[in-house]
């Protein structure tokens, strides 16, 4: 595999994962916007939708950036070790 | 068995119904006098001692790293050598300021849900970073972001709009942060304003200009530590009352002030006006030049990579917190007795402290919240200075021919200027209302700087002429419609309207500056960019020192 070619998978994953967080939190921010009676839902006592929904947000950023990091440790970093390999 | 959680449920629902039952003491003796009683605002012994301490150890830190910042490459990027545990500390501390502490944490005590909403959105930046920046900055550049932009194009013209964006995002940033140190301190300890913001100038210069980028990344990591020790025992306190049931606190919370602080209220009245801040917010956070340098001081693209995931962690965490903090100071010490001692709410925290732990522990919040001040202005301060030496006197001045001897002189010299600036500044805006800085420096990073970097790294066609348009049209785009908005016209000149309707721009700027930089990159051609684009991009995955 190319320097190319590993660029642009990187930059398919890369941008595929910035969709996927735009759309975490601007789903959230919508809902807000637009469904506050959803959000005002208490499902159980002391717990909104809104509430559950807004820790969601910061767990699932945190989970992409794993998701990121683990694609890159093993199939990044490892089309970057063939590629030395190659050049030699 | 079951013995255990039927013992949970019990401690939850005496301490709920201890807590909505009894009056707040805090809150009743706000409605006897008008102002609680409290000690903020009074020379706390437990604090002075607390921030000295906090002084002593950081200047000794700088000290040590003085003897180790002896080239250019120590002072900007500390030689390079920081590992990616250290650097996700330093990130962490470089980005937790005393706005999201004290802010967001007033913001959910007197608001309750709505303020959950920042919590979320100042985190939602960081994944970015990681899949779109940190990598290809680290293998790409040397110092500043610049360097990545000006990879492919042509160094004069893109380093001096870089330094502008730069510089403006910087300026506004540090106007934000001196002048709540010098309200905070005046607040917490009775000094007095000017005091306090020379105290900060003087530490933060010290900290620069002797121990570079080695002792700011250290004073991150121990302000960052000092933040999340100090906000999870505070969460700690307020969740034992509520047998370690964050639920049981919420439905407290409910029971007190009405299901309403548990639901979108007031907040959201323009939903165009939250999404616009939420994107400057997102792709802001991609473009703050301090945070971005940060990943120079790693050793390769591997590390800066596991960095950002440890510093997502660690501000998502402290996110979380907030809701406990903030909830907890709304049930414990109450909106009004916190709205009576500041009017922004950004004394919830501190006063929650005092309630839990008695004036000591407010001392301890008090020198966290301080020492959390200094280490942000200390990485803006040592940003700006490298875009003033790196880009603007080594990169146009002298064309790249500067010694790096003679660049690490000019690099203490910026730092020392800007140092100075900074406490000039906190003084001529003393008592100016300057909440809206920090929305307009991450407006402008997220207009100027995060746009240019994306096109020149992620597209072959973009040129100097492209880049350099993105980055002038997102600075003055959102300098201006900042200046249009209602932040400036109602609140700061007390119009009754203003000419656009928007807080933040970044709704228009953001995609306005991609499409300056797109429409003017087709419409100019630049060999040299094209020429170079192959080159480019294999340095960018593979790094461009040799492996």
């Amino acid at each position: 595999m190319s320097s190319h070619a590993l660029h642009i998978r990187r930059w398919r994953i890369a941008i595929a994962l910035t969709a996927a967080v735009a759309a975490i939190y601007f789903g959230f921010i919508l809902l807000i916007a637009y469904r506050k009676d959803v959000m005002a839902t208490l499902l159980v006592p002391g717990l909104t939708v809104g509430i559950l929904l807004g820790a969601l947000v910061i767990v699932l950023s945190w989970w992409l950036t794993w998701v990121y990091v683990r694609w890159a440790n093993r199939h990044f970093d490892a089309g970057l070790a063939s590629l030395g390999t190659e050049d030699q | 068995m079951t013995a255990l959680p039927r013992l949970v449920v019990a401690i939850a629902r005496t301490t709920v119904a201890a807590v909505a039952g009894a009056p707040a003491p805090l809150e009743a003796q706000a409605a006897a006098t008008g102002v609680p009683a409290t000690a903020i605002g009074e020379p706390n012994p437990v604090a002075m001692a607390f921030f000295f301490l906090f002084i002593a150890v950081t200047l000794g830190i700088t000290w040590w790293a003085a003897r180790r910042t002896r080239t250019a490459e120590q002072f900007y990027a500390a030689g390079r050598t920081v590992t990616a545990g250290q650097n996700g500390w330093a990130l962490a501390g470089d980005y937790m300021s005393a706005a999201s502490f004290l802010g967001i944490a007033g913001l959910v005590a007197t608001s309750g849900f709505d303020g959950l909403i920042y919590s979320t959105g100042w985190l939602v930046g960081w994944p970015v970073v990681l899949f779109l920046i940190a990598e290809p900055l680290r293998n790409l550049g040397k110092y500043t972001f610049a360097d990545v932009v000006a990879v492919r194009l042509r160094q004069t013209p893109v380093r001096l709009a870089a330094a502008f964006g730069t510089l403006s995002t910087i300026t506004f940033y540090l106007i934000a942060q001196m002048v709540g140190a010098g309200t905070l301190i005046k607040l917490m300890f009775g000094l007095s304003y000017e005091v306090a913001i020379v105290i900060v100038g003087a530490a933060m210069i010290a900290y620069v200009l002797f121990g570079g980028m080695l002792a700011t990344t250290w004073v991150q990591i121990v302000k960052a530590a000092l933040l999340l020790g100090g906000a999870a025992l505070l969460a700690l306190l307020v969740l034992v009352r509520f047998g370690m049931n964050p639920l049981a606190l919420f439905a407290a919370a409910s029971d007190r002030l009405g299901p309403a602080v548990l639901a979108p209220g007031k907040l959201v009245s323009n939903p165009l006006d939250t999404i616009s801040l939420g994107l400057a917010l997102m792709f802001g956070t991609a473009g703050l030049p301090h945070i971005l340098m940060r990943f120079y001081t790693v050793p390769d693209a591997q590390a800066a990579r596991k960095s950002v995931f440890i510093a997502t962690g660690l501000i998502g965490f402290f996110y979380l917190l907030t809701f406990i903090l903030g909830f907890g100071a709304m049930v414990f010490v109450g909106p009004d007795a916190i709205r009576a001692v500041d009017k922004g709410g950004n004394m919830a925290a501190p006063l929650l402290a005092e309630f839990l732990g008695g004036t000591p522990f407010l001392g301890f919040i008090a020198a966290v919240a301080f020492a959390t001040i200094l280490a942000v202005v200390a990485g803006l301060t040592l940003s700006g200075a490298a875009a003033l030496s790196h880009d603007l006197w080594t990169n146009v001045v002298r064309k790249g021919e500067a010694g790096p001897q003679a660049e690490l002189r000019v690099a203490r010299v910026s730092s020392l200027i800007l140092g100075v600036v900074a406490v000039i500044l906190g003084i001529t805006f003393k008592g100016q209302n300057v909440a809206f800085m920090v929305g307009l420096a991450f407006a402008i990073a997220a207009s100027a700087n995060f746009p240019a970097i994306v096109l020149s790294i992620f597209w072959r066609r973009c040129t100097t002429a492209g880049a350099v348009a993105s980055m002038l049209a997102g600075a003055f785009g959102a300098l201006l419609l900042i200046c249009l908005s209602p932040v400036i016209q109602v609140d700061v000149l007390h119009h009754a309207a203003a000419w656009f309707p928007l807080r933040n721009p970044g709704v228009v700027t953001i995609p306005g500056a991609f499409l300056v930089g797109v429409a003017i990159s087709l419409l100019t051609r630049d060999e040299r960019a094209l020429a170079s684009w192959d080159g480019a991009v294999h340095d960018m995955v593979v790094g461009r020192t040799a492996r």
